[in-house]
């Protein structure tokens, strides 16, 4: 077995002890917590819950993995607005996302070559830029909601607006720090600004703008879930609050696990996508 | 080497705005000499002088402040696909192969050329420079003296009418660049190509150049003087330095390196030095005694 494998089984075995740790903690934990029934009326036990029955008001890790199966074994059920499985929910703001980031890197990387390419461009709008990028993307949501009139688009418009920066200041540093060298070759060929454009600053400036993507669709995924807690409806954020207002804590910790889970996919995607237009100088 | 002027600079002069903030310094002027067709010359100069400024408006990517740079008849104003250039950094592009490289400037020379075309005509150079096998490499994978090799073949592939070289070998280390250099010499000998290198490397000019041109240091470096190889052609690396004129010619170059090229300013005030015809100098060894001829 070589030393690679070696270490990896070690990080492997290292990470299960430490899930283990965790689970055994917070089991124990929930343990501590609970103590014997309260004296009451039975009906009025089953309303309050958990609690009544002396029961500590966290779930323990076995209710949180049958609720996650749970939701595995069956996500796409639909049982009204208010009970709709966590894959419809979790495609509601995928789709979101993936909008919104789209439109994003449409403008926000064509642009950015331009302004990459002007030092005129850079300094008239940095400001602009410098001002508008630390605004949270939440703040646009009344200002959204009022102009759209729409709370499906708003949400959508959030999450153009949180993942633009990123993508636009790194494609913006990429093209302007292209080499001198390589555009300097490509003027001795007489090369066209067009072909120049794709062939040479677009592949040379590729790994600084897919950081920038893969700034863009972590930002923009935080705030899908604050955007859908505020308009409701659908989407996964919407499902975290609407398991809050059921106190069904078990739900929330499972759209957490969830929310994570789809957040390290779409990281993932984005960093094989650079690692395709990575080169070594 | 034919009578044909492939290049003519004619009192070039470059200014930058001065370091202080006030007025411009002039970094080189009345620089003034030819290369011919089928001839190798070399440019000679510390660094500072604008040697690396000069040979960027040569190929048309920096301005003259004043003067020309004619090429074939022509002002020369913009880059051309007849003067290619090979950088001092390789210059390649790393995402692309050893031959998408080479195939990035045949493309840019025929546009119309068939993929089959173009792949054979790349080929032909990868082979000339020695890097049969290496075709589908990136630069990375490559060491340096083979990034240069790219360099070379990417240079020579768009047949340019004369090939300008910025210290193309200065980041190898010796013995590479000596077989570099050998090869070089091989290659523009057979195909006759017209070459212009800067080096600050003697025995490499004395090696490859048929003319040296010697430039003082800068700021307001001039041309001092213009030395005609008096080494006879057909020189190799390994037999030169036995040539009775190979210590006369590394004695004059080491010379001017050393300290004309410091005080040519006074060294000027005394002769009459007209820079539109700098003194032709041609280095021997005894009983010839180093005689000037004007040019």
């Amino acid at each position: 077995m070589s030393a690679e494998w070696k270490d990896r089984l070690t990080a492997g075995a290292a990470s299960l002890v430490f899930l283990a740790v965790f689970l055994f903690g917070w089991n124990a934990f929930v343990t501590a917590q609970s103590g014997p029934a309260a004296d009451m009326d039975p009906e009025l036990a089953a309303l309050l819950g958990p609690q009544a029955k002396g029961e500590s008001a966290l779930p323990r890790p076995s209710d949180v993995g049958a609720e996650i199966w749970g939701h595995i074994t069956n996500p796409f059920y639909d049982a009204g607005p208010n009970d709709k499985g966590i894959g419809i929910q979790l495609a509601y703001s995928i789709a979101r996302v993936l909008t919104g980031f789209g439109l994003a890197a449409l403008i926000a990387i064509p642009l950015g070559f331009l302004i990459g390419m002007s030092r005129l461009a850079q300094r008239a709008l940095d400001p602009y830029i410098q001002l508008l990028r630390p605004v949270s993307p939440l703040a646009w949501m009344p200002l959204a909601l009022y102009t759209i009139k729409d709370s499906e688009i708003s949400s959508i418009f959030v999450i153009f607006i949180c993942s633009i920066w990123p993508m636009l200041i790194n494609t913006t540093f990429g093209v302007a720090t292209v080499r001198r060298d390589w555009l300097n070759v490509a003027r001795t060929l007489e090369v066209k600004p067009l072909r120049t454009a794709f062939r040479v600053i677009l592949p040379a400036a590729a790994p600084t703008i897919l950081t920038g993507m893969r700034i863009s669709i972590g930002i923009a995924w935080l705030v899908i879930v604050a955007a859908e807690m505020l308009v409701g409806g659908t989407g996964i954020g919407y499902f975290v609050w609407n398991e809050w207002n059921n106190l069904s804590i078990t739900g929330v910790i499972s759209a957490i696990f969830f929310i994570g889970v789809v957040g390290m996919v779409l990281d993932l995607i984005l960093g094989q996508a650079a690692r395709l237009v990575a080169y070594a100088e | 080497m034919s009578d044909k002027k492939i290049i003519k600079v004619e009192g070039l002069e470059r200014r930058f705005a001065s370091t202080e903030g006030k007025g411009e310094t002039q970094i080189f002027g009345e620089v003034w000499f030819d290369i011919f067709e089928g001839e190798f010359v070399c440019l000679i100069g510390h660094s500072g002088c604008g040697k690396t400024t000069l040979l960027n408006i040569m190929a048309g990517l920096d301005q003259a402040s004043g003067g020309n740079v004619i090429a074939d008849g022509f002002n020369v104003e913009k880059p051309s696909l007849e003067r290619a250039v090979i950088f001092q950094g390789h210059a390649l592009m790393p995402w692309m192969t050893v031959m998408g490289n080479i195939d990035f400037a045949v493309s840019s020379r025929w546009p119309k050329w068939t993929k089959e075309q173009r792949l054979a005509h790349c080929q032909s150079f990868i082979d000339l420079v020695h890097l049969t096998g290496s075709e589908n490499k990136k630069p990375a994978q490559l060491s340096g003296g083979m990034k240069q090799r790219v360099g070379i073949a990417r240079a020579l592939a768009i047949e340019p009418k004369i090939m300008l070289m910025d210290e193309p070998f200065s980041a190898l280390d010796a013995l590479t660049r000596g077989s570099l250099q050998d090869e070089l010499l091989g290659i523009v000998a057979e195909r006759n190509q017209t070459s212009f290198m800067i080096t600050h490397d003697i025995d490499e000019a004395i090696l490859l150049a048929d003319r040296i041109v010697l430039m003082t240091n800068g700021p307001e470096a001039r041309v001092c003087e213009i030395v005609e190889n008096t080494l006879p052609k057909g020189r190799t690396r390994s037999d030169m330095h036995t040539h009775p004129n190979y210590y006369p010619m590394r004695n004059h170059l080491i010379e001017f390196l050393v300290n004309r090229s410091k005080t040519f300013k006074e060294e000027l005030a005394s002769t009459a030095y007209d820079p539109k015809k700098p003194p032709t100098v041609r280095p021997m060894a005894e009983p010839e005694r180093p005689n000037k001829v004007a040019s």
